[in-house]
């Protein structure tokens, strides 16, 4: 749910961010000739790309480092403190967090030259953010901060399409980051499995899987052809929903601590404790689940798990049903390349092994799972690329 | 896996108090043998076959050539005892399981019966008390298998099975035709695990999809936090709000996403507000968020799966199901959502004893019960009951303690008319009385109101049977009973229709052994009509052509109005025995009917005859003898064929074959014309295959079938209200119909604008033909 923040609407006219690898971040000699046309059409700082997802709000946030002395002289005190409060610090407020691991250095847009910071911080806390930019005089810089949803009504909203700014960004920092898309050798073997870089050179056509708080399935075939084929409201605010209403935990990644700690077979019911083994009249395998949750049927076996069993049959139920609406769309649409994002995949490999083995295993090895490094990330990034393209 | 897991917490203390007197429960237990059992969680299926003995009313010719003539009438009646094939399932709370198995075995006299066929996640735990207190050897069956084999089964034989759930409608229920192939249909049971299940023929089924593969959540999910049992959950989640918990799309945009086509009460992330504060959420609120999460999710998989596999009937059964209406409205709108209302949901009225039905008909391979046609008796079903807690006390007293189905084997074979127009598309029934309250409210007190009179008649029947009154009583409770049912519950025998009320007045009667309480005056009817025959032949053949065509019309509609099963005329009928065949053609309405297509027919006659004519005739006595059988030596005149079809076995005082028979013999040896015919095979008799005073031409007898096929059947004449207005009245036909009827219902006659004995002459030539189509038509 990207809102951008941009400074001047009224900018038109540069050119477009695109994924060409010409603007590989390498500090090129053409970038400082800047002319002054380029210069006019430019927005003004501060670039921003914003994205209100469900759950967490994502910031990405572009600092120039070919800032001229003569720029520097020019560049009013409050934009300079913005600068230095968000790349000096890597929290902000109680629960602001720069991503530091996924920061892009010297990189090249719109012919400046900087580092494009990854920032996110929950939904809730919006109001705060605001108050933290009000309380900084941000109003003083012109700056229209855009945003989608209810809350920020003293600032100008310009919407951006979602899914358009998912695809750009997508695109984008696939072109400008080597080594950005991975998948997993061997998923069906947990002694193997390995993470290996996937060039995602010609990747269409794909289904793009968006998992933040909710989940979209997109069908991509070029850049500006896709659809969204589907969605499910079972996505990552479920797992953390749920997981909070079973374990009382109280965050996403206390959840999926926890989860790592747990045993979901303890929950769920698997084709072995009804037939003792494989049910060979459909073929399925005995550690197949025959029911997610089976086991809570019983009142001896709920007091016997435990809370990170909870959490983690939870993670598996709500990850394999995404696997699987995203198996049945793959084989309705007819696409074999699965490129899943969003905010619910982050520092989460037991999904991310358990997405890339479910695909595997039940498509037999037709459909392949990829992952990108900056999971939720790419909405901002649309939202950021569009403000300098429209400007 | 498949069954029901979702299991009572409180499980299988042994309950000694059986509610309902257990023989009235089990029935026919002294000849059961090929027992199954299905076993769920909280529910017992339990499933046998016996031989039913019950009375049939039998006629048969006196021999006229001796010389002691029993006094004058035609043909002796008699009752014997006929044996006929039932199927019984019985569904109860597995907490009466024990009291029940020592029931059965009490009563179970035969012994031949070795082994019980069992099925469902149960069947293990209680193999041990089955074999212990029957003494017979339990044989597990496969459990999809038996639920797949069970589904193909009540598709194939109960024609109303499966139905579509609106909440909000006039009628919840919208039962389906069932078309004429089963195959192919995706049946998606959820019990504790989902299972998608891919049917394609009797044999050739596939597991494609489910919990196994998809893990999604399941209602078991429900358990882990609220530790309740499954029917209180959906009460407490009928009570929720699910907006409090789930983020909404508009929670997230502020409104609808309209590129999207996402609109703002959409769920973006079920649960997902529970995540962001600490606050408690009321029971009912989480609950109600479990139900759409998973309802939805089920509904999207099942819909992922039809479309890959092009599949467009899609059948929910299961535990979660069970007739809930919370969640079959949950799964219909989510199968609506997902495929913009290209498949819909569908729902089986026998969904709970689907199991017990397959294990049964596993064990039952050997007597090969697929090759015959069941009917479902609705005097011995209890009918499909809802579980909501908003139905009526009746219901719900009965819900939870013993529920019934049985059926019974047709010993002929019945097909679907070869000149149906489209026979996927046609329904009998004229009105569906589900749907329409006003009809409903009628007729109910209709048939209730002539109650009195049918008892009276059955007593009267049985004049030599002291314990009649008795039965004749237990006759009028059950009929009551079945008609206070239906008035709460009008779905539950699939779509109510005049033909299912008047269906189960005589399987009431049946069962209570008044096979044929009409014989006697069916009797003295044809004798007195008998006496009149050739009078009337030769006031017909002194007529011009020209009159005598319309002669012979008014004959057969004023034949008509001698019709016992309706209200009005019998009460004339009663009080005055003289009222006759004259008298009725001054009752009849002057031309122009109702509807009033004579001038059509009588065009179509000065043309070529017709090849053959497959006549469905309606009643005994005056109607056949002075009105059928004359327009019938027209037809036979005119060089066309005719093929009398009358009822396999009595229905009020509708004329049977084997009545039929006999007066045609009879009518032969004083005419010429008839008596060629039959020597000839000109003339033909054959049995509908039905024993109802409607007509469902779907479902006939095969060898009449056959018959209209060989003779290349070109026009189809159908008589009387029963079997021309109630059915069959915008039956479409590939040749010539003709449908005649007399209107002597006052409330009917008012409601198609005319009054009573008002006349619907309908003659209609299907589209494509040269025609002489009479366009007029009421709207019933």
């Amino acid at each position: 749910m990207p809102g951008l923040c941009r400074s001047d609407p009224n900018n038109e006219g540069a050119a477009a961010p695109g994924p060409s690898s010409s603007e590989r971040r390498t500090f090129n000699s053409t970038a400082r000739l800047r002319t002054d046309s380029v210069k006019k059409s430019r927005p003004l700082f501060p670039w921003f790309g914003m994205d209100i997802g469900g759950t967490l709000v994502k910031l990405v946030y572009f600092e120039p480092k070919d800032i001229t002395a003569e720029e520097e002289q020019e560049e009013v005190e409050n934009l300079k403190s913005i600068r230095r409060y968000l790349t000096l610090n890597t929290a902000y407020g109680k629960t602001g967090i720069r991503d530091v691991h996924l920061e892009l250095k010297d990189l090249t847009l719109c012919g400046r030259t900087g580092n494009l910071h990854f920032i996110r911080f929950p939904t809730q806390d919006l109001p705060v953010f605001l108050q933290m930019g009000r309380d900084k005089h941000f109003s003083s810089l012109h700056t229209t901060l855009c945003a989608t949803g209810g809350g920020p009504t003293s600032l100008k909203l310009h919407k951006l399409d979602e899914l358009e700014c998912l695809i750009r960004g997508v695109l984008y920092i696939d072109s400008v980051m080597p080594r950005e898309c991975y998948y997993f050798e061997n998923p069906t073997d947990p002694d193997h499995c390995v993470e290996r870089p996937y060039p995602l050179e010609n990747p269409y056509p794909m289904l793009l899987v968006n998992i933040g708080s909710g989940v979209s399935i997109l069908a991509v075939y070029s850049e500006n052809n896709y659809k969204r084929v589907t969605g499910t409201s079972l996505g990552g605010g479920t797992f953390l929903g749920l997981c909070c209403l079973l374990t009382g935990c109280s965050s996403f990644e206390d959840a999926l601590e926890m989860a790592s700690e747990g045993e979901s077979t303890r929950v769920d019911k698997l084709v072995r404790d009804i037939y003792g083994g494989d049910y060979e009249r459909f073929g399925l395998p005995g550690w197949a689940v025959a029911s997610s949750f089976g086991n809570m049927m019983s009142k001896e076996k709920r007091e016997t798990v435990s809370k990170a069993d909870l959490a983690r049959a939870t993670l598996v139920t709500i990850t394999n049903n995404i696997g699987s609406i995203t198996r049945m769309c793959a084989l309705n649409e007819n696409i074999e390349r699965v490129v899943f994002v969003g905010n619910f995949l982050r520092v989460n490999t037991l999904s991310m092994k358990l997405l890339a083995y479910a695909m595997d295993y039940w498509s037999k090895g037709q459909l392949k799972a990829l992952f990108l490094r900056h999971e939720g990330y790419f909405g901002a990034v649309g939202a950021l690329l569009e403000l300098l393209h429209s400007s | 896996m498949y069954a029901e897991h979702a299991a009572s917490t409180s499980a299988h203390t042994m309950d000694k108090s059986i509610i309902l007197p257990p023989d009235e429960i089990f029935r026919n237990l002294e000849n059961a043998k090929r027992f199954a059992i299905d076993i769920g969680g909280s529910l017992t299926k339990l499933a046998y076959y016996s031989t039913v003995q019950h009375k049939v009313a039998k006629v048969r010719s006196f021999d006229h050539t001796a010389k002691e003539a029993h006094s004058d009438k035609l043909y002796e009646i008699s009752v014997q005892e006929e044996v006929t094939a039932r199927l019984h399932f019985i569904k109860f709370e597995n907490t009466y399981i024990e009291t029940c198995l020592d029931f059965i075995k009490d009563h179970l006299v035969n012994t031949e019966t070795k082994v019980i066929k069992a099925t469902g996640g149960g069947a293990h735990k209680f193999k041990d008390l089955i074999e212990k207190k029957l003494g017979l050897k339990v044989d597990k069956e496969d459990e999809m298998t038996c639920l797949i084999k069970g589904c193909n089964f009540v598709l194939r034989n109960i024609p109303h099975e499966a139905f579509v759930y609106t909440k909000h409608a006039d009628s919840e229920f919208r039962f389906q035709t069932t078309h004429p192939d089963i195959f192919p249909y995706l049946l998606v049971n959820i019990g504790s695990g989902v299972s998608i299940v891919k049917v394609e023929s009797e044999d050739k089924f596939e597991r494609i999809g489910g919990s196994s593969i998809a893990n999604l959540p399941t209602p078991a999910l429900m358990f882990s936090y609220f530790g309740q049992r499954f029917d209180e959950l959906l009460q407490l989640a009928s009570k929720g709000q699910h907006t409090s918990v789930d983020m909404l799309v508009k929670d997230i945009y502020g409104g609808s996403y309209g590129s999207l086509g996402l609109t703002g009460d959409l769920i973006a992330s079920s649960f997902g507000k529970s995540a962001t504060a600490d606050k408690e959420f009321p029971k009912e609120d989480m609950a109600k968020s479990l139900l759409h999460m998973i309802s939805n999710d089920i509904g999207q998989l099942a819909c992922l799966y039809a479309k890959l596999h092009n599949l467009s009937r899609v059948y929910f059964g299961g535990f979660f199901i069970r007739g809930h209406p919370v969640t079959m409205h949950t799964i219909t709108y989510s199968i609506n959502y997902f495929t913009k209302g290209e498949v819909q949901a569908l729902f089986l009225r026998h969904e709970g004893y689907l199991g017990a039905i397959g294990a049964f008909l596993k064990g039952a391979e050997e007597d090969n019960p697929n090759q015959y046609r069941w009917v479902e008796n609705y005097a011995g079903s209890s009918g499909l009951m809802s579980v909501s807690p908003d139905m009526n006390p009746m219901q719900r007293a009965r819900s939870g303690t013993f529920d019934m189905l049985e059926m019974d084997r047709l010993e002929r074979q019945l097909v679907k008319l070869p000149l149906l127009q489209d026979p996927s598309s046609y329904i009998p029934d004229t009105v569906d009385l589900t749907e329409d309250a006003l009809a409903r409210e009628y007729w109910l007190f209709c048939f209730e109101d002539a109650l009195d009179g049918v008892v009276q008649r059955a007593v009267a029947s049985q004049p030599d049977l002291p314990e009649a009154p008795e039965r004749a009583e237990k006759f009028r409770q059950k009929y009551r009973h079945k008609l206070q049912t239906l008035r709460h519950q009008p779905f539950a025998y699939g779509s109510l229709t005049v033909r299912s009320l008047l269906d189960t007045r005589e399987h009431c009667l049946n069962e209570f052994n008044f096979p044929d309480p009409y014989s006697k005056i069916k009797q003295r009817e044809n004798d007195l009509a008998l006496k009149y025959y050739l009078k009337a032949v030769k006031a017909l053949e002194k007529l011009e052509w020209e009159d005598r065509q319309l002669a012979l019309v008014s004959g057969v509609l004023a034949g008509n109005v001698f019709d016992w099963g309706a209200k009005a005329v019998s009460d004339v009928l009663e009080s005055d025995p003289e009222f006759g065949f004259e008298e009725a053609k001054r009752q009849l309405e002057e031309r122009p009917w109702l509807v009033d297509c004579y001038d059509q027919w009588f065009e179509r006659l000065k043309g070529p005859p017709h090849r053959c004519a497959l006549f469905f005739v309606d009643n005994s006595g005056v109607d056949i003898i002075l009105g059928v059988i004359p327009f019938v030596r027209e037809l036979l005149s005119r060089g066309t064929e005719v093929v009398l079809a009358s009822n396999s076995g009595p229905a009020l005082n509708d004329v049977t074959n084997g009545e039929l028979q006999i007066l045609t013999e009879r009518i032969a040896a004083m005419d010429p014309v008839i008596q060629s015919g039959l020597r000839d095979e000109r003339l033909m008799l054959v049995q509908s295959g039905s024993s109802s005073p409607c007509l469902d031409l779907s479902r006939l007898d095969k060898v009449l079938a056959t018959l209209v096929r060989e003779r290349k059947t070109d026009l189809v004449i159908i008589e009387g209200m029963g079997r021309a207005i109630h059915t069959n009245y915008y039956a479409m036909l590939s040749c010539e119909s003709l449908k005649m009827a007399v209107i002597k219902n006052s409330w009917l006659a008012d409601r198609l604008g005319g009054k009573l004995f008002s006349v619907v002459f309908k003659y209609e030539v299907p589209a494509g033909k040269p025609s002489q189509d009479c366009s007029a038509s009421i709207p019933l």
